[in-house]
């Protein structure tokens, strides 16, 4: 679960990480009363508006905007909340946002050079191990530094016996060039982002800049943090920082019953169950001719309710020319998917695009008769190369 | 021969008395699985399905002799049971459990390294030795004996596979269901390794999905290792990056673990490679004749 910049600061500060000051506003009007409380409270003159949506690249996008005066905040955060934020990480159709950051500056000026580093935590999937990645190339797109120069990104694998140790964050901290005070306040931020990445099983911790102030104090001056869903049941206050808003409206509303179901660009419907096999349905789909219209998992229990389920959701799309639905029958019978769907077509009742049924495993034959009898205009298939060859006939 | 399970596996059932593990137990003992008994912490003394609970994995092996354990135990407390089973030491341990968090498979999983034991799974439909042992969720029925070995992430995949394995006059020897998860005990390479070791299978289906490198690990051991024909194929084509397709594991990250660029590799390292998943059974087929032709 992804969640937004200003929670993810949230939970940086209980584990005593500094990351500035902010306040969240969904009009210009709240914007400026939230600009006015952080000049009580910290004194900056200067703020900077963040959107505030689920991805990166903001800044480039026209998300990230600098105002010297209140009317300049009303300005920014009228031009953009309700803009369609479109970066490398959104893709292009854009997300739309609803929230903007009002932030103190933490760029001001002083003793030292203000700094801005790259660091982030993750699991090394290929070793089983949390890693922290960093680099003095902070700020920037990391993907674009990770392409152009690799050798500036460097790696720090914890041992998960025993965990992040204190040489190892010295050894990041140097090899950022840092000393004195700022070399001391970074293994400490270090420490803390590592604690607070694992005690709050979160997937990724991506801070993009951290910056070494002026006077040489660390802060955290934005916060991409992903939580792992798995582990979402220890932590029921972070359940609540989920933003629908963030989410396509149709995979939310397929989530409440219980479907796995992701939105995609094509003219092919399907239903299956498995993730692997609903995948390869996408494959076979694309090798037909057609291009899939979505991913849909109907999990294990493809009973007749949540078939309905999915076919209302698959119908939903305007796009969508037909419907492979593909079940392999193992624990679930396919005689009482058959029923299902046969059921599902009455209750929706005017479903104009053809649709195709392989139902493969436990009783398909019967299965295939009981579609057969029922006078439905369905195409029915047991070999996945049938169900293969009959989206290809159907949009022919 | 055979890998993994066969029908001198003594197996115990964690979670045995909760309705997956009574259920699916059920469905296992039918198969003619050998069931020895099953834990569940507090009725230990009692008898389910005509088998002894114990309330300890340490029990149930001292008494039962089990070396293999499958388990069906709720998310929150897999990983502490897996470990559990590693301690007692049980020597094969299938964890079926959807939902784990990563912390804690990251804990079982520097818990088990250096023991004398295998996990396979999590999020994973089990292993199948056909006609000898299921210790898993798969449909029985699908797995008729023969000789070709199968090593997935996913699991009604594997079940289509086997399917057209069979159908094209093959059989199965041992199916294994790795699982779909980030951290699974058992990697394609490994299940690969296992299975072109065993003198009863001839060739090895390997089906991989989008996400990570272990397709393209296990594809580079076969270039320097293999010795029978590998049929593969990398579920995913169509999936669009950044978005995880229902496996957690199943998320296009970079260049490198896209289906394309995995099946690239996959061919360069001498491996049938097919486009279509409704194609593996005759590929298969295909292979091996030129094999003994």
């Amino acid at each position: 679960m992804n969640i937004h910049e200003y929670q993810g600061k949230q939970i940086l500060k209980k584990f005593g990480i500094a990351t500035g000051e902010g306040i969240v506003a969904e009009t210009p009007e709240s914007a400026v009363e939230a600009a006015k409380k952080l000049q009580e409270q910290t004194g900056t003159k200067i703020w900077v508006v963040k959107a505030q949506v689920h991805a990166g690249g903001r800044g480039k996008a026209g998300g990230v905007k600098v105002a010297k005066t209140l009317d300049e905040v009303k300005e920014k955060a009228k031009a953009i909340l309700g803009m369609n934020l479109v970066s490398r990480q959104t893709g292009p159709q854009g997300k739309v946002v609803h929230k903007v950051l009002i932030a103190n500056d933490v760029y001001y000026p002083g003793e030292s050079k203000p700094q801005e580093f790259y660091m982030s935590v993750l699991l090394d999937r290929k070793k089983g191990h949390n890693t922290i990645v960093y680099s003095q190339e902070g700020g920037m797109d990391i993907e674009e530094v990770a392409e152009k120069t690799p050798e500036k990104i460097f790696k720090e694998e914890v041992d998960p016996k025993v965990g992040l140790q204190g040489f190892q964050c010295r050894k990041i901290a140097f090899n950022l060039g840092l000393d004195g005070q700022a070399f001391k306040e970074m293994t400490k931020f270090i420490a803390s982002l590592y604690k607070a990445y694992e005690q709050t099983d979160s997937s990724m911790f991506e801070i993009n800049p951290v910056l070494k102030t002026s006077d040489n104090k660390i802060i955290a001056v934005d916060a991409k943090v992903s939580l792992d869903n798995n582990g979402l049941f220890r932590h029921p206050d972070y359940v609540e920082m989920r933003d629908v808003l963030e989410e396509d409206a149709t995979e939310v509303e397929a989530g409440k019953f219980g479907l796995n179901y992701v939105k995609l660009d094509g003219n092919v419907g399907c239903m299956v169950n498995g993730a692997g096999l609903a995948m390869a349905t996408m494959d076979i789909i694309k090798l037909s001719g057609g291009d899939p219209a979505n991913f849909l998992d109907v999990g294990g229990t493809a009973n007749a309710e949540r078939v309905e389920n999915a076919f209302r959701i698959i119908l939903k799309d305007p796009n969508v020319k037909a419907i492979l639905v593909n079940i392999f029958g193992g624990i679930v019978r396919c005689d009482r998917v058959a029923q299902g769907i046969v059921d599902a077509y009455k209750n929706i009742g005017n479903i104009k695009v053809p649709i195709i049924v392989r139902l493969q495993g436990t009783n398909a034959i019967e299965a295939k008769k009981l579609i057969a009898d029922s006078g439905l205009k369905v195409f029915s298939a047991v070999e996945l190369q049938e169900a293969a060859d009959l989206v290809k006939k159907v949009l022919s | 021969m055979s890998v993994l399970v066969n029908k001198n596996s003594k197996i115990i059932v964690q979670g045995f008395t909760g309705t997956e593990g009574t259920f699916h137990a059920t469905q296992m003992i039918e198969y003619g699985t050998n069931v020895v008994g099953g834990v569940t912490p507090g009725k230990g003394g009692s008898k389910h399905l005509d088998r002894p609970v114990f309330n300890t994995v340490q029990q149930a092996v001292e008494s039962t002799g089990a070396d293999v354990s499958i388990i069906f135990v709720p998310p929150a407390f897999a990983a502490d049971a897996i470990m559990e089973s590693a301690e007692a030491g049980i020597k094969v341990i299938v964890c079926i459990t959807e939902g784990i968090p990563t912390r804690d498979m990251i804990t079982a999983k520097e818990y088990i390294k250096g023991r004398n034991c295998r996990l396979i799974g999590p999020n994973c439909p089990g292993v199948i030795t056909a006609g000898e042992a299921k210790v898993g969720i798969m449909p029985g029925f699908v797995f008729k004996k023969g000789k070709i070995g199968i090593v997935s992430k996913s699991g009604t995949l594997t079940y289509e596979a086997a399917d057209q394995v069979v159908k094209a006059g093959l059989g199965i020897t041992t199916a294994i269901g790795i699982g779909g998860d980030p951290i699974i005990g058992t990697s394609t390479k490994e299940a690969v390794e296992l299975l072109m070791n065993d003198p009863e299978t001839e060739g090895i289906v390997m089906i991989g999905e989008i996400g990570g490198t272990m397709e393209a690990d296990a594809a580079y051991w076969i270039k320097q290792n293999g010795t029978k024909p590998v049929v593969g194929f990398i579920a995913g084509k169509t999936a669009p990056a950044g978005r995880t397709m229902g496996h957690a594991g199943a998320i296009v990250g970079g260049a490198d673990d896209t289906a394309d660029a995995k099946m690239k590799i996959l061919r360069e390292c001498g491996i049938h490679v097919v486009e279509s998943p409704a194609v593996i059974g005759k590929t298969m087929a295909a292979a091996l004749k030129k094999v003994t032709a």
